[in-house]
């Protein structure tokens, strides 16, 4: 049995597969986090049943890609768990209606069932289930509530045969079963929903942003620096440091010492410089690199889900208007600050080709992932905190010109904003947690195993000298553009398998500040690292990653040869 | 008794109603507004409107929806 979880965007429908199904998901506050549908299995009595996510839709007649993903599935699933923010019933029935008019079994989850009380809306479940047919079982997904109830009730799950209908009456049906149902009374404004106004005026709106993305910015290197100081960098310093040294004594000298623990560099193992297995290869991840994904996904996930994310959206339209973009697509480029995988992905919830070629392309080449950046925080940071803010002030600067040229350049439409803003809600401690554990082990389980392939295949090389050979024709490039030394193109190689590696490369390289900066400006821009890569040919298609591939190898030259003669 | 007025969203003030009278936009417009549950009748309140031809805030029931400035001038709103 292939049991699908239904409904319009941002309705609880990934809390309920996560509940029915034990799975976690990534859940957010804004419409669109489901944009590809996500499987698992529940048992139903005997029977083991598949249950997928389905992505958010308003209507069978789609009108985006990700809505006519959501219909191709409806043709594949044997019953329909119609899942409906209660607040908004009136607008989620329309949907509810076009279902029951297709010949398959359908029961309605009624959720955000205690938010109705909150709001002062009365809804007669009884006498909707007479109008619709089927069961009804009102959930709070995120407390749980009803969620047993609503498993237990699949099976009576019925087809309701509704005949097929135009809009205009399915509108007149939905008006004539609200009247009958629904009951609001009056009630004072929250001061969530007050600061829900506030945050998408103009003045208001923009202070508060500002705000906002100050504090974030501020907790996520208070929480990354601290970590690093008081707990993973003593943990190495103080615990780790004489195992490695046994270990190091033990093993002698040769490759196989070069490999496992690195080279000694006067007298000492260094953990950033020394690159083997044991030293660089876990201190890379786990010390400098894991302290910045916690905190950053910590940050990132509670924006989420206080649904602030849409309303910054909108106080951004206009600005991003100016590269072919809608306010949305500010939703991938924060995506982005973590991974720009996810990021990729997600430029699929903006509506045009156009847009999500320049969505994929300016975010692959201005926007460094938190891997990178916690990199960039420890190595170029270590020469003064203004060298990080020039590397930020050029991406700044490169994501602007090249956004205006793009808009120009890429032919096709860019439509206009068009999104639901829904109200802000406290973060729920469970979906936020849920989801930096998501990612943080994403992190460790996709980084790892490349880091620490990488460093053997580096030392591997380096032993049997093939960089000195790559090193020497790549000279005038490097050398002569980039003004670094031959050297460091073995990072900008590296920087394809992932970019944290390939920054902690630079360190034996004794760089100044203004090469380590040229250094991780292009490792931001050049090309993506194997995963966004894939991601991009997916998502772009062979000859538009071509051509973005192109846009960013040039930008990435023009810009760091640009940063050689400024600086 | 003033004949009620009729302006765009775009042009209409902040913190007016008014019901949906009807919209000169396309086909496609016309559906996406229309799967929002904006419709004709609908009535509606204007919460915002961002400077720079930035897109344009509005509630109806509990749903709060942005749209873009030259859509929002496609859509005609009597005023109360």
């Amino acid at each position: 049995m292939k049991i699908l979880l239904m409904g319009n965007p941002n309705v609880g429908k990934s809390v309920i597969f996560s509940r029915l199904t034990g799975i976690q998901v990534i859940a957010s506050n804004y419409p669109g986090t489901t944009i590809n549908y996500t499987q698992g299995f529940m048992t139903i009595g005997q029977e083991k049943a598949e249950i997928i996510d389905v992505p958010g839709t308003y209507t069978l007649e789609p009108t985006s890609e990700v809505e006519q993903i959501a219909l191709n599935m409806l043709n594949t699933g044997d019953v329909v768990i119609n899942v409906i923010d209660a607040t908004k019933l009136e607008r989620n029935l329309y949907l509810t209606l076009q279902l029951l008019e297709r010949n398959i079994p359908v029961i309605i989850a009624l959720n955000m069932w205690d938010d109705t009380k909150h709001r002062g809306i009365n809804i007669d479940v009884e006498k909707l289930k007479t109008y619709l047919g089927v069961p009804i079982v009102p959930t709070v997904a995120l407390t749980g509530q009803g969620i047993k109830e609503l498993a237990e009730s699949i099976p009576k799950a019925v087809s309701a045969d509704f005949p097929v209908s135009t809009r205009d009456s399915r509108w007149t049906s939905i008006g004539n079963i609200i009247d009958h149902v629904q009951a609001i009374t009056h009630r004072h404004h929250t001061w969530l929903e007050r600061l829900g106004d506030a945050s998408v005026k103009p003045i208001s709106g923009g202070v508060i942003a500002l705000v906002v993305l100050a504090i974030s910015f501020i907790v996520i290197r208070f929480i990354g620096e601290g970590l690093i100081r008081y707990v993973f960098d003593p943990v190495f310093q103080n615990l780790w440091m004489p195992v490695l040294m046994r270990i190091s004594d033990f093993i002698g000298g040769g490759l196989l010492h070069d490999i496992i623990i690195g080279r000694i560099i006067g007298g000492d193992i260094s953990f950033l410089e020394s690159f083997g297995l044991l030293s660089s290869g876990l201190y890379v991840p786990f010390a400098m690199v894991l302290p910045y994904i916690v905190s950053f996904y910590l940050v990132l996930g509670l924006l989420e889900d206080t649904g602030y994310l849409p309303r910054l959206a909108v106080l951004m339209d206009s600005v991003m208007h100016r590269f072919g973009l809608h306010g949305y697509a500010i939703i991938p480029a924060l995506l982005g600050f973590g991974c720009n995988v996810p990021a990729v992905m997600a430029t699929r919830i903006l509506e045009s080709k156009k847009e999500q070629f320049i969505a994929a392309t300016l975010i692959s080449i201005a926007i460094p992932c938190a891997a990178l950046q916690a990199m960039i925080m420890g190595m170029v940071g270590s020469h003064g905190f203004q060298y990080v803010i020039i590397v930020y002030g050029t991406l700044l600067v490169v994501w602007i010109i090249l956004g205006v040229i793009l808009k120009y350049m890429v032919k096709g439409y860019s439509p206009e904003l068009l999104i639901e803003i829904p109200p802000y809600r406290l973060p729920p401690w469970r979906t936020v947690l849920q989801k930096l554990r998501i990612r943080s082990y994403g992190f460790l389980v996709e980084a790892i195993p490349i880091i620490l392939g990488a460093i053997i295949v580096v030392n591997i090389l380096y032993s049997l000298h093939v960089f000195d050979a790559i090193a020497n024709i790549t000279a005038p490039v490097v050398t002569g553009i980039l003004g670094l030394p031959k050297d460091a193109v073995t990072a900008l190689v590296v920087g394809f398998l992932r970019k944290d590696v390939a920054l902690g490369l630079m360190a034996p390289l004794a760089l100044s500040s203004k090469q380590l900066v040229i250094g991780s400006v292009f490792l931001a821009m050049s090309f993506p690292c194997i995963a966004t890569f894939v991601v991009l040919l997916r998502q772009l298609g062979f000859v538009n990653m071509l051509k973005s591939f192109v846009i960013m190898i040039s930008a990435a030259l023009i810009t760091g040869g640009l940063l050689n003669i400024i600086l | 008794m003033s004949e009620k007025t009729e302006t765009t969203l775009g042009m209409m003030r902040t913190g007016d109603s008014g019901v949906v009278s009807h919209m000169t936009g396309g086909r496609n417009m016309i559906n996406r507004l229309d799967a929002l549950g904006i419709r004709q009748g609908k009535r509606i309140i204007k919460l915002s409107s961002m400077f720079m031809k930035g897109p344009v805030t509005i509630k109806f029931d509990e749903v709060q929806v942005a749209i873009g400035y030259r859509m929002a001038n496609k859509i005609v709103i009597k005023l109360d």
